[in-house]
């Protein structure tokens, strides 16, 4: 019944230099996400679930453990042994990264258009028409306002600049989007058109999504099932509701029971 | 876990065999709450089950169990069907998220509201979930429309006024959302029906029409179990009783 998965991590450890206690910022993690599923990372502030995501995405090389990806020609790579020519073509093709805060994950000097037109040139791709045709049907998509294509990013809100974020990693269809707190630092009229966002055009798009998020909602909405971490541990994972519901770990408790209910 | 066919009990959707369920608080010092032990029952094609009893013994956890939103901590729970039989207490998730999706529903007593989703679409997502087929944009389209008709329909049969459709259902009252949720949990035929008090804040007109649609699902060869405190109900739609005492 169950496919094989997508993206597995065993035994990932990393330990950053002249870290004081010489605990390990990501401690013996271990996951495995499945194609067309969404999995949350939930945990507070320096639990090690931007860490594990860095890692996973390759932006940080971890010091033990094992990361496998299975491509679109099915063949598994190791994540951790890419060249970088081969890393740079896999996030810009099969793979989405969506940042917390779009600056970082923005042209900021060049137009809305452009932004969501770059992964596709850097697929090969050179007809303006084509191309400018591909940013409108993007910008419709992601709810941005279409007369803004040739508009650069600085002059949109924090939402809009999301969802261009959005946008752009969604165009060349990738198969796996890590997303680093895509919503936090947003108003919360804003955050829910977002979620929602996401929620649609991930089950449209079949996309298989690792969503690192301190917001248990967030998971809730998102996420079939949602992984916790605390001190760099994995200390329970399964499915959402279950997790959420009928938490096991004392910590997840925890977690769960300080949320404030509307 | 698969096991021999020959051996389920004539028609069982579902066999549950020595379920038991306990609550570890550990923020109240690992206080045990022993909530299930040893539960036993079996469900056929097109039969109805009641869980009665009074509040607090464990009949909504049982459906959590069953869902899946809550853990199992031992016993057996087999989901028999057309493709074989899965061991709901061992399953994976990825099982039971398929499953969810095809073969059991749940309607819950309260609906978990999604910002920004219509009531309408609350309901035709349900049908789009169902089948979760990569489309193009007009199929997609296509299948969205033909998703909203049957909502509509359902809807209307649950006499939820159409002023209402198109608004997100947080700002409905108790009966208006627990209809929406009805129209969630029948819109998708299902193998196992679970239901939680479907009818607690519903009018008489609207009670009828949720027995009738048990009615219609059992004689459709779904298993249901539901916990209803409105007797009326119940002598309506069970075919056994299991007494929670």
């Amino acid at each position: 019944m169950s496919p094989q998965p997508l993206l597995t991590v065993d035994g990932l450890t990393h330990r950053f230099a002249g870290a004081r206690d010489g605990r390990p910022a990501v401690g013996d993690a271990s996951l495995a996400l499945y194609p067309a599923e969404v999995v949350a990372i939930v945990g507070e502030s320096g639990s090690g679930k931007s860490t594990l995501l860095n890692c996973i995405a390759g932006r940080i090389a971890p010091g033990h453990g094992d990361i496998r990806y299975r491509d679109a020609d099915d063949r598994w790579l190791d994540v951790r042994t890419l060249s970088e020519r081969e890393r740079r073509t896999l996030s810009r093709t099969e793979w989405g990264f969506v940042e917390q805060n779009a600056v970082d994950g923005l042209r900021m000097g060049v137009s809305a258009g452009a932004n969501i037109g770059e992964r596709l040139m850097g697929q090969g791709q050179r007809h303006y028409g084509r191309l400018r045709e591909q940013a409108y049907d993007w910008m419709n998509r992601v709810e941005l306002d279409t007369d803004r294509i040739d508009d650069l990013p600085h002059g949109f809100s924090g939402g809009m600049r999301q969802r261009l974020q959005i946008a752009r990693n969604l165009v060349t269809q990738p198969r796996l989007v890590l997303m680093d707190e895509p919503t936090s630092g947003l108003d919360v009229s804003v955050q829910a058109r977002l979620l929602d966002l996401i929620r649609t055009l991930v089950s449209r798009m079949h996309l298989s999504a690792l969503i690192v998020t301190h917001d248990l909602g967030v998971a809730r909405l998102l996420a079939h099932r949602t992984l916790v971490m605390r001190e760099g541990r994995i200390v329970e994972q399964g499915l959402t509701d279950r997790v959420l519901d009928d938490p096991q770990h004392a910590y997840t408790q925890l977690l769960v029971s300080s949320v404030v209910m509307p | 876990m698969k096991r021999d066919a020959m051996s389920q009990a004539s028609n069982a959707v579902l066999e549950v065999h020595g379920l038991s369920k306990r609550f570890t608080m550990h923020l109240r010092g690992a206080l045990e709450l022993p909530v299930l032990d040893q539960v036993s029952l079996d469900v056929s094609a097109g039969e109805c089950i009641a869980l009665a009893g009074p509040s607090g013994r464990g009949k909504s956890t049982l459906l959590k169990c069953l869902y899946g939103s809550y853990g199992i901590d031992s016993g057996r729970v087999w989901l028999h069907g057309d493709d074989g039989t899965i061991d709901l207490a061992s399953a994976s998730a990825q099982d039971v998220l398929s499953l969810r999706r095809r073969a059991v529903s749940y309607v819950s007593q309260f609906l978990r509201v999604v910002p920004r989703v219509s009531a309408l679409d609350v309901v035709a997502q349900r049908i789009l979930e169902a089948d979760p087929a990569v489309l193009d944009d007009e199929a997609y389209a296509q299948a969205f429309e033909q998703a909203r008709a049957a909502a509509r329909a359902l809807l209307a049969r649950l006499n939820l006024p159409s002023t209402l459709w198109d608004l997100p259902p947080a700002t409905f009252s108790g009966g208006e959302q627990q209809r929406v949720n009805i129209a969630r949990g029948f819109v998708v035929p299902s193998r196992l029906l679970l239901l939680d008090e479907p009818t607690a804040s519903l009018d008489l007109v609207n009670r009828d029409v949720v027995v009738s649609l048990i009615h219609e699902a059992k004689a459709n060869g779904t298993a249901v179990i539901g916990i209803f405190h409105d007797p009326a109900v119940r002598d309506a739609v069970a075919t056994r009783t299991i007494p929670f005492e």
